[in-house]
């Protein structure tokens, strides 16, 4: 049993390079167990984004792909980077390095109303809902501009139930779940391709929670593809078709939420795992690597409210490593050095 | 009976301050732009008047089919160009670059024209005629005229902002423009169009003014742009109908205070905006979301 090194290493080495070098190669985890993503196109690809909040680097050598059809899920604690991710996807922030390209075409200097157009849409984290104005009044902004598609107003009114007895009420008097549902159905009304949504758990009850979320089978069989950020893991895990981790900028894991653990997903979450070869060179090493847990250096952080310490409980981290690639398959070509040298997670241990 | 035809003439100048101040009120509730050239904008509103009316003799109530569209290509422009990219900086930067632009205006009028006063519709019947009820209350057409304008113009912004696509974007970018941007929306074309909006009403002051009194280089702002932000300050920051009541109470203040003496009339017109901004800082009629 050998390590999953191989693709850290290579990625690390085309990053930065020209454009070419910057695809992403098709990566081994996708040919085992991901045959459907690998054989299509990605709708929306994200190349080697890295984007800074004043000195700040808030994400570093992202990447991502998206494939249409999934509920393609970023998680990550507070600060992780998944709000800037997605706010860079929509054109609200400028990436000091990197590309986004949807649908064939580069995106990264378009600005964010032609996006949404385009067909990239976000429900902005915290609804962002026009306060002033009624229910059904920002239903018509959204769809002021909309794509043709099978979403207009009245749809919205039958996905949501109550939303036409109250459409003409202000949205600044309903509650935060309503909100919410108006938020998505604003976004809706525009018929995008790729629908984004920012934390739609954050600030609502767990039920609530739930019946938005409940409402996502009926979003997805209209043909959209579903890009979202959640704190909340177990609900992105639920409704995720693939998983994508950040921590302070980095992704520390990706795969399919069946092929990882809920070990996998604790470390990846918390960067429980040390082991940091290269410094510099590493961070990106996960998001290629399938599922490597990489240095994250966030030994202070705590896993507030989840039952993580005995988790790890000394396991080594051989132990996941050997698990390789996130389908479980690595070429054997690909495994040549361990990937976090003689580290243990111990040392880390929260 | 001197006092009730104070009230009223207060009350009829009231419409052309509101006619002053909608503009910059809407500015500032869309953009929050405060514009500092307010006046001079609408200055040059009545200086091309006066030129229409010149070189196309079209009678003076009729020369804002001209004035007006043209006044609003100019705030689009302007608002597109200089007041956007000093909106991309900070607000802040649009208190200098609207300071600017005024000082630049009046000077550049000083420079090309020259410092004497001008009025609109000398000897014309209607703007000079005015009746009376009883024996000491007389009404002149004009300002009632005047006041008529104004309460048609707020009503049809009132109307255009709460009924039509581009009052709903107006409204909608006014409360977050980067949400309206995830919509699909360019809030700077947005923008564009409330200031076009904006200055067509302006252009309407500055004809109104022209009217009434006379202007000169330096009216715009020092008086067009003092009303204006009185009327605004007491109506309510962002509220339509509180420029019109902001206007009348303003209006019928400097009345009584010129009632009580003539040198007091700009006075008490300013007491009273000092007394509301102590008392009741958010305005007499509190914002409700710009309808």
């Amino acid at each position: 049993m050998s390590e999953p090194k191989g693709r850290g290493d290579a990625w690390t080495e085309e990053r930065g390079t020209s454009d070419e070098g910057r695809r992403r190669p098709e990566a081994p985890q996708r040919r085992a167990g991901q045959t459907e993503r690998a054989e299509s196109t990605a709708l929306l690809e994200v190349r080697d984004l890295t984007v800074h909040h004043g000195q700040l680097r808030a994400l570093d050598h992202i990447s991502l792909r998206v494939f249409p059809g999934e509920v393609y899920a970023i998680i990550g604690a507070n600060g992780a980077g998944k709000s800037t991710l997605l706010r860079t996807i929509a054109g609200l922030h400028q990436p000091t390095e990197g590309s986004i390209v949807y649908d064939g075409k580069d995106m990264t200097k378009v600005r964010p109303e032609r996006r949404a157009t385009g067909g990239i849409v976000m429900v902005p984290e915290g609804r962002r809902l026009f306060g002033s104005l009624t229910v059904e009044e920002n239903l018509q902004v959204g769809a002021t501009y909309a794509r043709k598609g099978p979403w207009t107003i009245e749809h919205v009114y039958e996905l949501f139930g109550w939303m036409r007895d109250r459409r003409t009420q202000r949205t600044a008097q309903l509650s935060g779940g309503e909100q919410q549902s108006v938020a998505i159905g604003r976004a809706l009304v525009a018929n995008p391709r790729v629908l984004m949504l920012d934390e739609l758990s954050l600030g609502l009850a767990p039920v609530v929670v739930q019946r938005i979320y409940a409402m996502l089978p009926q979003i997805l069989a209209t043909g959209l593809t579903v890009l979202l950020v959640e704190q909340d893991v177990s609900q992105a895990l639920r409704v995720a078709s693939h998983l994508q981790c950040l921590l302070e900028g980095h992704t520390t894991l990706e795969g399919r939420p069946s092929d990882v653990t809920p070990e996998q997903v604790e470390a990846a979450y918390f960067g429980l795992a040390t082991a940091a070869p290269g410094g510099a060179g590493s961070p990106s090493q996960g998001g290629s690597g399938g599922m490597g847990l990489s240095q994250g250096g966030s030994g202070g952080m705590g896993p507030p409210g989840r039952s993580s310490g005995g988790v790890w409980g000394g396991r080594p981290p051989e132990e996941i490593q050997s698990r390789g690639g996130l389908g479980g398959v690595v070429p054997p070509e690909e495994m040549e050095q361990p990937l976090w040298p003689g580290s243990t997670p111990s040392s880390r241990e929260s | 009976m001197a006092w009730v035809n104070a009230i009223i003439q207060g009350i009829l100048i009231g419409g052309l301050y509101a006619l002053f101040a909608c503009g910059l009120s809407l500015m500032f509730g869309v953009m929050k732009v405060v514009n500092l050239a307010h006046g001079d904008l609408a200055i040059i509103g009545g200086y091309i008047a006066v030129g229409v009316i010149a070189v196309t003799h079209i009678p003076v109530l009729w020369s804002f089919v001209i004035v007006v569209p043209l006044m609003a290509l100019l705030g689009y422009v302007l608002q597109r160009t200089v007041i956007q990219a000093s909106l991309d900086r900070s607000i802040l930067t649009t208190l200098l670059v609207t300071f600017g632009l005024s000082v630049v205006i009046e000077n550049g009028l000083l420079e090309f024209i020259n410092a004497d006063s001008h009025s609109l519709g000398v000897g014309n019947a209607i703007i000079t005629s005015s009746f009376s009820i009883g024996s000491q209350i007389t009404i002149a057409y004009l300002l009632l005229l005047i006041f008529v304008v104004a309460v048609v113009v707020l009503l049809g912004l009132q109307y255009f902002l709460s009924m039509s696509k581009y009052g709903r974007l107006i409204r909608a970018v006014a409360d977050d423009k980067e949400a309206a941007q995830l919509s699909g929306v360019d809030y700077r074309h947005v923008f564009g169009i409330a200031a076009a909006i904006a200055f067509g009403t302006v252009a309407l002051a500055g004809i109104a003014y022209g009217m009434y009194s006379q202007f000169s280089p330096t009216t715009g702002t020092d008086t067009i742009l003092l009303f204006a932000f009185a009327a605004v300050v007491i109506g309510g920051l962002g509220s339509l109908w509180g420029t019109l009541v902001g206007g009348v109470v303003l209006g019928v203040a400097q009345q009584i205070g010129a009632q009580i003496n003539q040198s007091d009339q700009l006075l008490a017109g300013y007491i009273v905006f000092l007394a509301v901004l102590a008392l009741r800082p958010q305005g007499l009629v509190a914002r409700r979301a710009q309808s």
